[in-house]
């Protein structure tokens, strides 16, 4: 089983290091660079079913700098096979609709039984580009999965997915697109061989050239949004500490609650 | 170009119109206001009826599609070809969604068919100099942005609760419209419908929610959650940390890789307020927190922060809570 899994370096959200550049361009020198969280729970499951499927490949798939090696390092430590890089100097400040047809573009270079993308990411959160991507890719899409269950022998896949209410059971023929969410299981850590074994794992690198994208038509240049303000949000008004025993600090709060017309 | 903005209606489960439909297009209906902009709302689906009447009570005119293909099949990308079908026909200028699960799947697929650029998971949207401006909350939280379109046409989602929804003072006209043109995507079958079992009360409309995070210490802990929960008429929701642990379902889960709720009040208990779990509900009203830690984050975004035992305090409050409305 190939499953190749969309991966995206962004700032780490826990660093709290995070601004913008130039242009209201992500800075990307401000902060560490991970892994993008949702996108951790599909290379999860990736590696999950390929191990249970006894042979394949999971392949990560990134549109990033020339310097995201060092992040998809990472997530070959966890355990997928081996990484291709779409970097090219013209990308910078792509949107999300060249960000879709590049991704597109490069997937359709590689064979494969199933591709996985996280619903969203945590520096952008449009969650836009899996659903673009399948349909340039003319994939059948199945997004938002909490379970994914491939059956090779009838080449078809299996997903539940998220509703407000609880799930719709969706079935497609493979080779399909699939979106995942934090439902998948917990990422695991990589363990120090899977450290080592990463450092020599090959990460191949596309241009645009190979890719036969017209540079004007990604990057700052072929952009089709532009950020042209950014602020400090207004702060919160100041915190009320209480320091009281349990019943006292509960009389309070209901105090609060009750003035705020709460209850 | 023919221009006018239009209101994707979005179907819930049950045929109606989801509630963050009418909030897209109250916030549509100011920028038609601004801008001068002519006004429709589109509803797509299998019954697209019901739904289309009540989005006529936000917006001028609306265009009910039926369209069989969506009883069976995932909305998203069927929808998406239909809206493409449309806009090619009657050539608006922009078209509005939710940022929920299927106005993204449906913009993705939307701009992918269309080349139109996304303001995405927008908080607000203002026009200004002859286009939409939207607002964006990043970084959890601690910058807003602004970004427009470079180009004439485009989409927008707009977040859950970002805005109150208000009907028009008249109502609208609904036309049916018969689809035209034939769907190329691959279409995927619903072959089966689960009901979440013990599904607990939805936290996204939710007007207060009571939370619990790794403090909580388990699932017997959560117990007390809820009862805080049902005496407040609230909703329970969680962090990351208790629904990895697995004492509570990700359907609750509040945050970054969960849902983002802005409630009147958001009681929280044991939870440290990590920046993964603020992005999810610093825009609530009121903040209430309990926790041991007087140095945890939350103490700093909490309209009240209780330093103390989260047991201890959360029945206090309980008690002083049910005898209040017994």
């Amino acid at each position: 089983m190939r499953i190749v899994v969309l991966t995206k370096p962004v700032p780490d959200p826990a660093s709290g290091a995070e601004r913008l550049g130039p242009g209201g361009r992500l800075d990307r020198a401000a902060s560490p660079a991970v892994v993008n969280g949702n996108d951790e729970y599909v290379l999860e499951k990736a590696l999950k079913l390929v191990a249970e499927a006894g042979e394949g490949e999971v392949i990560l798939l990134s549109m990033a700098p020339a310097s995201a090696p060092e992040t998809m390092r990472k997530a070959l430590a966890m355990g997928a096979t081996r990484g291709v890089l779409v970097t090219d100097p013209a990308l910078e400040g792509s949107c999300t609709v060249a960000t879709t047809r590049v991704l597109a573009a490069a997937l359709k270079t590689l064979e494969f039984d199933l591709a996985f993308a996280g619903v969203d990411t945590s520096d952008g959160v449009a969650g836009v580009v899996p659903a673009g991507v399948a349909v340039l890719a003319g994939l059948p899409y199945l997004s938002y999965a909490a379970t994914i269950e491939p059956n090779m022998g009838a080449r078809t896949v299996r997903v539940n997915r998220i509703t407000p209410t609880g799930f719709d059971v969706l079935e497609a023929p493979m080779p399909a697109l699939i979106s995942g969410t934090q439902a998948l299981g917990e990422p695991r850590y990589p363990s120090l061989k899977g450290i080592m074994a990463a450092r020599s794992k090959e990460i191949s690198t596309i241009s645009l050239a190979d890719l036969g994208v017209d540079p004007a038509t990604v990057g700052t240049a072929g952009a089709t949004t532009r950020v042209v303000g950014s602020r400090k949000p207004p702060d919160r008004a100041a915190t009320r500490v209480i320091r009281d025993p349990a019943e006292e600090a509960a009389r309070q709060v209901v105090a609060f609650l009750a003035k705020r017309r709460i209850i | 170009m023919a221009g006018g903005i239009w209101v994707h209606g979005e179907l819930a489960g049950d045929g109606s119109l989801a509630k963050l439909s009418t909030e897209v297009a109250t916030l549509a209906r100011s920028l038609a206001e601004a801008s001068g902009e002519p006004l429709t709302g589109v509803v797509i689906g299998s019954d697209p009826k019901a739904a289309a009447a009540t989005l006529a009570d936000y917006v001028p005119r609306v265009l009910a599609v039926a369209e069989p293909e969506t009883a069976e099949h995932a909305a998203g990308t069927i929808v998406a070809q239909r809206l493409a079908a449309l806009i090619a026909e009657h050539e608006p200028r922009i078209v509005m969604t939710g940022a929920g699960a299927e106005g993204r799947d449906l913009a993705g697929a939307l701009s992918a068919l269309t080349g139109w650029g996304v303001l995405a998971n927008a908080t607000a949207v203002r026009w200004d100099d002859g286009g939409p401006v939207a607002t964006h909350n990043v970084f959890g939280g601690k910058l807003v942005t602004e970004s427009a379109l470079t180009g004439d046409q485009g989409i927008v989602t707009l977040r859950p609760n970002a805005i109150t929804a208000e009907a028009a003072p008249a109502k609208g006209k609904v036309e049916a419209v018969t689809p035209s043109g034939s769907l190329e995507q691959p279409a995927v079958p619903i072959v089966d419908r689960l009901e979440a079992s013990g599904a607990a009360a939805s936290i996204d409309d939710a007007r207060i929610i009571v939370a619990g995070g790794r403090g909580v210490g388990g699932p017997d802990g959560f117990t007390l959650v809820q009862e805080l929960a049902d005496v407040l008429g609230g909703a329970v929701g969680a962090t990351r940390a208790a629904v990895d642990s697995g004492w509570i379902p990700y359907s609750q889960q509040i945050g970054q890789t969960g849902k983002i709720v802005k409630p009147a009040l958001y009681l929280a208990l044991g939870i440290s307020g990590a920046i993964q779990h603020k992005v999810g509900m610093q825009t609530a009203e009121s903040i209430v927190a309990v926790n041991r830690d007087p140095d945890a984050p939350i103490a700093d975004f909490a309209d009240v922060f209780v330093v103390g035992d989260l047991f201890e305090v959360g029945r206090a409050l309980l008690e002083q809570l049910r005898s209040r409305s017994g």
